[in-house]
């Protein structure tokens, strides 16, 4: 068993580490030798997977704000346990999509100029804005964690003065950030395909990343669990289940329903790449997982709650990938496929991302050991002043 | 000042070429390709002939030239979507582009409804490319370059509001020659550049749903309910955050007084 559990350790880490140095040539590349060299974008495909990872990124980052405003504002105290994980995640995720963002600009240099050259009618301005101010907001959400393994006490309780404020205007940049990645596409009618488009494109957008952003917590705390051999609460993951499922179910009923009076609904007719993505994603990340889920003893099996919110995962990805490459396929009347370096990068940032997850939970307070299940809510006197990550 | 425009009928156009060199000469741009009819709009082509074989309802075959080019909307899309603003459009007509603004987002390529903007995509400091309608001549008042170069003036420039009359009289004089339409008059909120064909624009590769309000007020929709989303969303959360805590304290109160009497 040991030798078995050392061994995948070390495959893993030779695949991580193949992964960064491809990316690293990769990086290389596109910097020095431009976009047209180290991707496959084009004229007709202006954007490709960079951005539908941004899109996902961002979105599984969801958590980050609809946790911190059950725990912090609606006073929710059993979800306290997974606001660090929580806020981590979508730090991380933030961080990842501000690289790639940069790396994906064609003039990365001049990156900062929103900031001092406004165009407000702009979804591509507000989208800047809000990853700016939210990126600060998660600094000052997570910077707690950080402060109280140093034993810096006077930062942590100006923090926590302002924490309410804070968490506030978190929840609102979120709001936006997620659905104006929706809005992108709303100038491009003739272009994204019937089944994606539809003035509620922002609408659809917010409701599905907090299935999402849910169940990235959910499989974190499985894969945690499995990783320091401690045990899932599995009262608490099945709760957060629960709402995945009712997000899940009226993001489904709400994306069902426009199509049905817009008229969109003969175009799941047409039998077209198109249509395939679409039932796949709608099958994958929905159908599958709201079945799984709505059955109260799948719920409370541990691994049938990781296998849900993999598909929840899958699905979401499925989505944003089809909005931003598969739905722009036919209009652009060019097929587009990522290169090797887009492909690498998009890796290495991941690989990333894991990388500081794990350091970070591994030498920081972020899965509190002792879980908080036995308390009651309103049987928690000394975490009624604590607000923030603590 | 009359903003100026260009009026193109595809009835007059014999595909010579002469607009799509004065093109590239004005612009100093590369000839990659000789010929204007196999050529793309591209990062060093601002325009190019397009040659459509039609057949009409008496299966009469012909073909039709057609131009294709920035069409330096009204309303234009490119401008309202460009984070920094790097795009405008001028009150004389022309749409023009700051690199020194531009960040690289490629927004105005994605939303364009006329797919027009190109990239520099093997630079690695890339700059848009598109038609600027020869800002510099037209602010001398002289015309366009491929205008002045064109034969049989099936290009032609001036003001947009004379452009549309010299159409209108066009059509009157000879409505069995073109399609009774003038393509860019609405599409997407009207356009600087204005088309007269023979036979329906569908036909000559022509987007035929187009929005015909501007484009920009699909976003704008949108984008004006954000203070809207803002206000109301953080006063229902602080009074959220207010009314639960309360709530809190109240009980945590009660279950004192319940512990003291006994």
């Amino acid at each position: 068993m040991r030798n078995n559990s050392f061994f995948k350790l070390t495959f893993w880490k030779a695949i991580a580490g193949i992964i960064i140095i491809c990316g690293l040539f990769s990086l290389y590349n596109r910097f020095f030798n431009g976009l047209g060299a180290s991707t496959h974008l084009s004229d007709a495909v202006p954007w490709g997977l960079w951005i539908g990872f941004d899109f996902i990124g961002v979105g599984l980052a969801a958590a980050g704000f609809t946790i911190a405003v059950t725990v912090h504002i609606f006073n929710v105290r059993r979800f306290e346990p997974i606001v660090r994980p929580a806020i981590l995640t979508a730090y991380i995720g933030y961080m990842l999509v501000v690289a790639l963002l940069v790396i994906d600009l064609g003039r990365p240099q001049s990156f900062w100029h929103p900031l001092v050259m406004w165009n407000v009618h702009s979804v591509m301005f507000e989208i800047t804005w809000c990853v700016i101010c939210y990126s600060t907001i998660l600094t000052l959400e997570f910077a707690p964690v950080i402060l109280e393994k140093f034993h810096l006490r006077a930062p942590i309780k100006i923090l926590k003065k302002i924490s309410i404020p804070v968490v506030i205007l978190g929840v609102l940049f979120s709001t936006l950030h997620q659905s104006s990645f929706g809005s992108l596409y709303l100038i491009v009618p003739g272009r994204l395909y019937p089944l994606w488009y539809t003035n509620l494109l922002p609408v659809n957008f917010f409701i599905s990343c907090i299935a999402a952003g849910l169940s990235m917590i959910i499989f974190e705390s499985y894969q945690n669990a499995r990783a320091f051999n401690q045990g899932l609460d599995i009262k608490l993951t099945s709760k957060l289940a629960k709402i995945v499922l009712y997000a899940l179910i009226a993001g489904f009923v709400v994306r069902i329903s426009d199509m049905i009076i817009s008229g969109r609904m003969n175009a799941l007719f047409i039998m077209r790449t198109e249509t395939y993505m679409f039932i796949g994603e709608i099958l994958v990340g929905i159908i599958i997982p709201v079945i799984l889920l709505a059955n109260k003893s799948y719920r409370e099996s541990k691994f049938l709650l990781y296998l849900s919110s993999i598909f929840v995962i899958s699905g979401f990805v499925l989505n944003r990938i089809n909005v931003a490459v598969t739905g722009l396929t036919a209009s652009s009347g060019v097929s587009y496929f990522p290169s090797f370096d887009e492909i690498s990068i998009t890796l290495m940032l991941v690989v990333f991302g894991m990388w500081a997850f794990s350091l970070v939970v591994k030498y920081f307070n972020v899965f509190q050991a002792d879980s908080t299940e036995e308390i009651d809510e309103i049987f928690e006197p000394d975490s009624k002043e604590i607000i923030l990550s603590e | 000042m009359n903003a100026k425009a260009l009026l193109f009928d595809a009835t007059l156009c014999q595909g010579c070429g002469a607009c799509y060199n004065a093109c590239k000469e004005q612009n100093k741009n590369s000839k990659a390709c000789d010929d204007p009819l196999k050529d793309h709009l591209s990062a060093d082509t601002y325009t190019v002939i397009e040659q459509h074989h039609v057949v009409d309802a008496n299966k009469n075959q012909s073909d039709i030239f057609t131009r294709r080019l920035c069409m330096h909307c009204i309303e234009p899309t490119c401008v309202s979507v460009c984070p920094v603003g790097a795009m405008e459009k001028t009150k004389l007509g022309p749409v023009l582009y700051d690199a020194d603004k531009c960040i690289g987002c490629r927004y105005c390529m994605q939303a364009c409804p006329y797919q027009v903007p190109r990239y520099e995509w093997k630079s690695v400091n890339p700059k848009v490319k598109k038609c600027i309608m020869c800002h510099d001549r037209v602010k001398n008042g002289q015309p366009t370059a491929c205008a002045e170069a064109c034969p049989a003036e099936a290009t032609i420039f001036g003001d947009r509001d004379e452009l549309i009359q010299i159409a209108k009289k066009r059509m009157a004089e000879k409505p069995e020659a073109y399609y009774p339409e003038i393509y860019g008059l609405k599409e997407a909120g009207g356009t600087s550049v204005l088309f007269l064909s023979p036979v329906s624009f569908d036909q000559l590769g022509f987007s035929p749903n187009l929005p015909k309000g501007p484009m920009p007020l699909l976003t704008n929709k949108v984008m004006e309910k954000i203070p809207t989303v803002v206000s109301v969303g953080g006063v229902f959360l602080g009074s959220m955050y207010w009314l639960t805590k309360r709530k809190n304290e109240i009980a945590k109160e009660q279950m004192k007084g319940n512990n003291n009497e006994k």
